[in-house]
């Protein structure tokens, strides 16, 4: 069963295992609006924690999505290629981000559950 | 903008019942978009009609025996040569040609002419004709109103039901339907519409008339970026700014070919000398190829990385179904079809040279 982590810059993770799926909250898509391209990572690119993996542009800007802990890229999610508004209508599902190899457990201790992200954007 | 605050529009109450989320602009708190978001919004505005608040632009009432010459001295226009009702595109210069601003100005009568200048230029531009005011027999008279812009193919039949003719007006015409009103059928999405400005009272009025009609959807700031820029139409501070002339900006056509040469108009020799020498750059339409936008800052280069050109303002065009943007190319690169390069975060995007405007304009002309 996968665990579900948020971090204060609006991302969730779900952690399977050393295996790591992320995306952007329903809050964050919200506040972007409609999203028209994704700017997705290489495989096998490592990433420490904090560094900009994703790009998304809405229709007026772009905004940075960080690596929430330290990894490697196991896989993006190609379908944005094509219809990036995934994002805008599932965020926390099919407008999933990319996949990335824990290399570091520890790191998820410092993350927001669920009940702790809503009282962050409260 | 000087000082620290920002300013509230009159009708804010509205927006926020609306649900907009607000963003600042050119010292203005704005909507910036409503929950329907910006791209149905914009969609909303090419097919049917859309509502947008621009009390942050600014009415100026110019009146007197020598309104005219005033005008004429300020803009490059033959303020005379204008019929009544008439509205004109026209600029600000300075000494150099380069754009302070750029206006719509409309002939109400003999001698009395309404000037539409952009909110982050207002203050300046009111100082500037009251300066000018001093040499001329003319008031300047800054409005306090409403004004609210209203586009799309069913704008006209909309104000018509809200018991609001516009059957006499073509494409720049403009006029004072009731006393403290200013209407004229023009915008800033290349659409067919209005712009009413109003006192804040009628105001209410009319909006509770126009929200009736279910065709007519109130539109944020950033729907109204993406619409001009489809339709090629210039932001000031991006697009055109005082290091810009109207030459470069491929807004010659605003200017009178008869005062060209022979204007009288502040900046009149620096644009003679700019026409005889060819400007050396050009503001043209930009089409990255692919999905991803190219946006204002970046740099453009030619196949061998040399800088040639830069991007004004850059996005996605939701009817035009990819990437827009425009900018300006060194004059010998900017015919349409050309390619040139934009870096984004370590990618080279090819950027055809485009026509503007990427929407065809659809305004009724007479």
């Amino acid at each position: 069963m996968a665990k579900l982590y948020f971090t204060e810059d609006h991302e969730w993770l779900s952690v399977d295992g050393d295996v790591v799926t992320v995306g952007i909250t329903d809050y964050a898509q919200e506040q972007l609006g409609d999203l028209v391209f994704v700017e997705l990572p290489e495989i096998g690119r490592s990433f420490a924690k904090g560094d900009t993996a994703v790009v998304v542009e809405s229709v007026k800007a772009a905004s940075d999505v960080y690596a929430p802990v330290d990894g490697e890229i196991i896989e993006a999610n190609t379908a944005l290629s094509s219809d990036p508004a995934l994002v805008n209508s599932s965020p926390a599902g099919e407008g999933w981000l990319w996949k990335m190899k824990l290399s570091d457990a520890g790191q998820l201790e410092g993350l927001l559950d669920e009940a702790g992200y809503a009282a962050h954007i409260a | 903008m000087t000082g620290d605050t920002i300013r509230h529009l009159p009708l804010e109450d509205l927006h926020q019942a609306a649900g907009a989320r607000f963003g600042a602009f050119a010292g203005w708190s704005m909507p910036l978009t409503y929950p329907a978001g910006v791209m149905k919004e914009h969609l909303h505005t090419r097919e049917h009609a859309g509502l947008f608040d621009i009390s942050h632009m600014k009415l100026i009432l110019v009146f007197g025996p020598q309104a005219a010459n005033l005008l004429d001295k300020a803009c490059p226009l033959s303020a005379r040569a204008l019929a009544t009702n008439q509205s004109k595109y026209t600029f600000f210069l300075n000494e150099q040609a380069g754009i302070l601003d750029d206006l719509i100005v409309t002939r109400l009568g003999d001698e009395r002419f309404m000037v539409v200048a952009n909110a982050g230029n207002a203050a300046e531009d009111i100082a500037h004709l009251q300066a000018l005011a001093e040499r001329f027999e003319a008031t300047v008279e800054p409005l306090d109103r409403v004004f609210l812009a209203i586009q799309g193919p069913e704008a006209a039949d909309i104000l018509e039901k809200a018991g609001i003719s516009t059957a006499h007006l073509f494409f720049m015409q403009g006029g004072e339907p009731r006393e403290n009103w200013f209407i004229s059928r023009s915008g800033y999405t290349g659409e067919d519409g209005f712009e009413i400005g109003l006192p804040e009272a009628d105001a209410r009025d009319l909006l509770t008339k126009l929200q009736a009609d279910e065709r007519l959807t109130w539109i944020g700031l950033a729907a109204r970026d993406s619409l001009r820029l489809e339709a090629g139409l210039c932001l000031h501070g991006q697009d055109i700014t005082p290091d810009t002339s109207p030459a470069s900006a491929g807004l010659m056509w605003a200017i009178p070919k008869d005062i060209r040469a022979s204007g009288n108009f502040i900046g009149a020799s620096a644009l003679a000398k700019i026409m005889a020498d060819g400007a050396s750059e050009k503001r043209v339409g930009l089409k990255p190829e692919g999905r991803q936008p190219v946006r204002a800052g970046v740099q453009l280069t030619d196949a061998d990385g040399t800088v040639v050109g830069r991007v004004t303002s850059g996005g996605f065009g939701p009817s035009a179904g990819h990437p827009v943007a425009m900018g300006y190319v060194a004059a010998e690169l900017s015919k349409p079809g050309n390619t040139v390069f934009a870096d984004v975060r370590g990618t080279r995007i090819p950027v055809q040279i485009h026509p503007l405007p990427f929407t065809q304009h659809r305004y009724r002309k007479g």
